[in-house]
């Protein structure tokens, strides 16, 4: 009587951990078929742009035509913004890491993730609104005294809305990114060889330098390229801060374009080919963004197996 | 003999060093030299702190150099780019705060901002409120429900989808190769461009349902894409930390694998998830450019998020700037678009908030 149930009781339970572990297995392979899903997508409906006449295409002239101004821009303000965020960042988080007193560094750690949480479109508003118009007189001053190097040639923006404000935009939203991502690395600093630096006489640069910068470096490569991942993808900035045109050198005028603003900013009123070739633009970002973001992940994980030893 | 003593007072440790109070003097020295020089050049409060703030490093490191040797004044010049470029970091927040706030905070006050939609309001509107000087008529109503509606059914499908994953990850795995691609793709999924997710969704949704289709659930959709591999990374790191000995204690009492991780792995760990959750709405409600490709833009209270097109919050600011209601009388949509803009700060910030309140309050007992 009572093994017949206990031995039903254990039937139920048996159901209930097939279908539990069944439900987890299901959901993990969800976000595998998502991911495929995504890349899948993307190809089927970025295909009639690949088949149809080149004259049909934005510009007349075949979508490599197309798409090469735009992956030039979008690389120049990611450019710009990692050249700005990288210094900055690191300096931030060793600030935090090594230089802000004890009590203070975890507040302000929390005061820099702040800047993570303002969403993307504020940015922009305030890059349009705020920023651009403070950055007309720089531009000004750049286009007249080093309007030789071609970066600089003038005339300048009157709006001040070029890529290059675009740029330190964009490099406003990577710093908490890189910032975070090197001052946890940097806190696993092995804490006696940076100890061993200052008992032998170093000053706190010597020791930052000798101690924790060379065990850093593969994670401030990686948080680098999470960045740079970051600012390829980034729409809304550029969306509302660039007054987009043709691809220049000059990043002091109106011009350039970046992929994602172009999509952001076409795709709402686009229909038929217009449709499929703002998807295969946006195919191209995406292998863009995941090469970058694989590299990225490889080294993370290279550089696991390494700390390990300390 | 004076001399003598005060040679000797100094001991061998300090000497060759400045004293403590120098930092003080130059830097009140750089302060006044530069206020001398900017009143030549014209007075400029910004350029006043920067000039201060240069000279402070030139006199400091100077002094260092000469007094201390190379490598102090390399230490000092070190650390002055460092607390430089701190507050450098910091400019941008405050400017961005002070902008939202200046411009934001009279719209926000505007009686019926947040009861109201923009059903109705056109450019004539616009125009005669401004010729009138009466307040800004229309409100954020449909784009707040919007945001509110289009998050919730992300949440409703990142949540399940993101737990089961970390529970398969952490507790069924084992570490096993599927998992391990699993992980993989998960952080290559953290770095997916929200427009492309936004596109993804677009396009999927397309091919079902017809070219065009724009609804609130869509815009779901492409948002979970997003939302997944936060909570997913994040509940995996809480399912991790809880102590093996209390699966090993439920096992020992004969209780089935799912009824230990429902019964005793989750409440464990359900502080940190709920926090994560948290943070990752937080992270989504601000999200505009798949929005932009996926709900389309709507003037009117739309709550059903399965047809016709839906307005959120970052759209609603994105249009109000793109495309002002009154082209020739942009001023209204601008202050709309500032007021929303400090609203989704203040929600983005409550979130942020409620995620560290979360986890302080839930946290497990510790039995002391």
């Amino acid at each position: 009587m009572s093994t017949t149930k206990l031995a039903r009781r254990a039937g139920t339970g048996r159901t209930g951990d097939k279908v539990f572990s069944g439900a987890a297995l299901g959901a993990g392979a969800l976000i595998v078929a998502v991911l495929f899903a995504v890349a899948l997508f993307l190809v089927v409906q970025a295909l009639p742009t690949f088949s149809a006449p080149a004259a049909d295409i934005t510009g007349g002239e075949g979508f490599f035509t197309y798409i090469f101004p735009i992956v030039i821009g979008t690389l120049i303000a990611a450019t710009i913004a990692l050249l700005i965020a990288t210094p900055i960042g690191i300096a931030v988080a060793l600030f935090i890491s090594h230089y802000a007193p004890r009590k203070l560094a975890r507040g302000l750690g929390y005061v820099v993730d702040l800047l993570a949480a303002i969403p993307s479109v504020v940015y922009g508003a305030w890059g349009a609104s705020f920023l651009a118009s403070q950055l007309k007189v720089p531009y000004q001053w750049l286009a007249e005294n080093m309007g030789w190097i071609p970066l600089f040639a003038g005339p300048a923006s009157s709006t001040g809305k070029t890529i290059l404000t675009a740029g330190i935009v964009l490099a406003v939203m990577v710093l908490p990114i890189i910032a975070s991502l090197t001052r946890e690395i940097f806190l696993q600093a092995p804490m006696l060889h940076q100890e061993a630096a200052l008992a032998l006489g170093a000053t706190r640069w010597e020791m930052i330098r000798m101690a924790v910068l060379p065990f850093a470096r593969g994670g401030i490569i990686s948080a680098v390229m999470l960045g740079l991942g970051r600012a390829l993808g980034e729409t809304m900035a550029v969306a509302l801060v660039l007054s987009s045109g043709p691809l220049i050198a000059s990043l002091i005028r109106s011009g350039n374009q970046t992929i994602a603003a172009e999509i952001a900013l076409d795709f709402p009123e686009a229909f038929g080919l217009r449709m499929h070739e703002l998807i295969a633009a946006g195919l191209v970002l995406f292998l863009i963004t995941l090469a970058v973001n694989m590299v990225a992940r490889w080294i993370i994980n290279r550089h696991k197996e390494f700390s390990g030893a300390n | 003999m004076a001399t003598l003593m005060t040679e000797r007072k100094r001991s061998a440790l300090t000497r060759g060093r400045l004293p403590k109070y120098t930092p003080y003097v130059i830097a009140l020295s750089a302060v006044v030299i530069a206020a001398a020089l900017m009143s030549l050049i014209g007075f400029h409060v910004f350029g006043w702190a920067v000039l201060s703030a240069v000279l402070f490093v030139i006199g400091n490191v100077t002094a260092a150099g000469v007094v201390e040797g190379r490598r102090k004044a390399t230490d000092k010049f070190a650390t002055s780019l460092v607390y430089g470029a701190f507050l450098v970091a910091l400019l941008p927040l405050i400017s961005v705060i002070w902008t939202v706030l200046v411009n934001g905070v009279p719209g926000l006050l505007t009686p019926g901002f947040l009861s109201t939609s923009m059903n109705g309001v056109t450019g004539a509107v616009d125009n005669a409120s401004v010729k009138d000087g009466t307040p800004v008529v229309g409100g954020v109503y449909h784009a707040l429900m919007g945001s509110v509606m289009i998050t919730l059914w992300a949440t409703l499908i990142s949540v399940p989808v993101g737990l089961l994953t970390a529970i398969y990850l952490v507790e069924y795995s084992a570490g096993n190769t599927f998992s391990k691609v699993i992980t993989f793709l998960v952080d290559v999924m953290t770095g997916i461009p929200s427009i492309v997710a936004g596109l993804f969704a677009a396009a999927f949704f397309a091919m079902i349902l017809g070219p065009g289709t724009k609804t609130g659930f869509v815009a779901a959709v492409a948002l979970s894409v997003l939302m997944i591999p936060v909570v997913v990374r994040s509940s995996e790191e809480m399912l991790k930390i809880v102590p093996n000995e209390l699966r090993e204690a439920a096992y020992a009492l004969g209780v089935r694998k799912w009824r230990t991780i429902l019964k005793v792995v989750i409440p464990t760990a359900i502080s940190g998830i709920a926090s994560g959750v948290t943070l990752a709405i937080a992270r989504v409600i601000g999200e505009t450019a798949p929005l932009l490709v996926t709900a389309g833009f709507a003037t009117t209270i739309n709550m059903n998020v399965f047809s016709g097109w839906m307005a959120s919050l970052p759209t609603f600011i994105y249009t109000q700037i793109m495309t002002p209601t009154s082209p020739s009388n942009a001023d209204p949509s601008t202050q709309r678009a500032w007021a929303a803009a400090l609203l989704l700060i203040i929600l983005v910030m409550l979130l942020n908030l409620g995620a560290r309140l979360v986890a302080r309050l839930f946290a497990p007992k510790t039995g002391r």
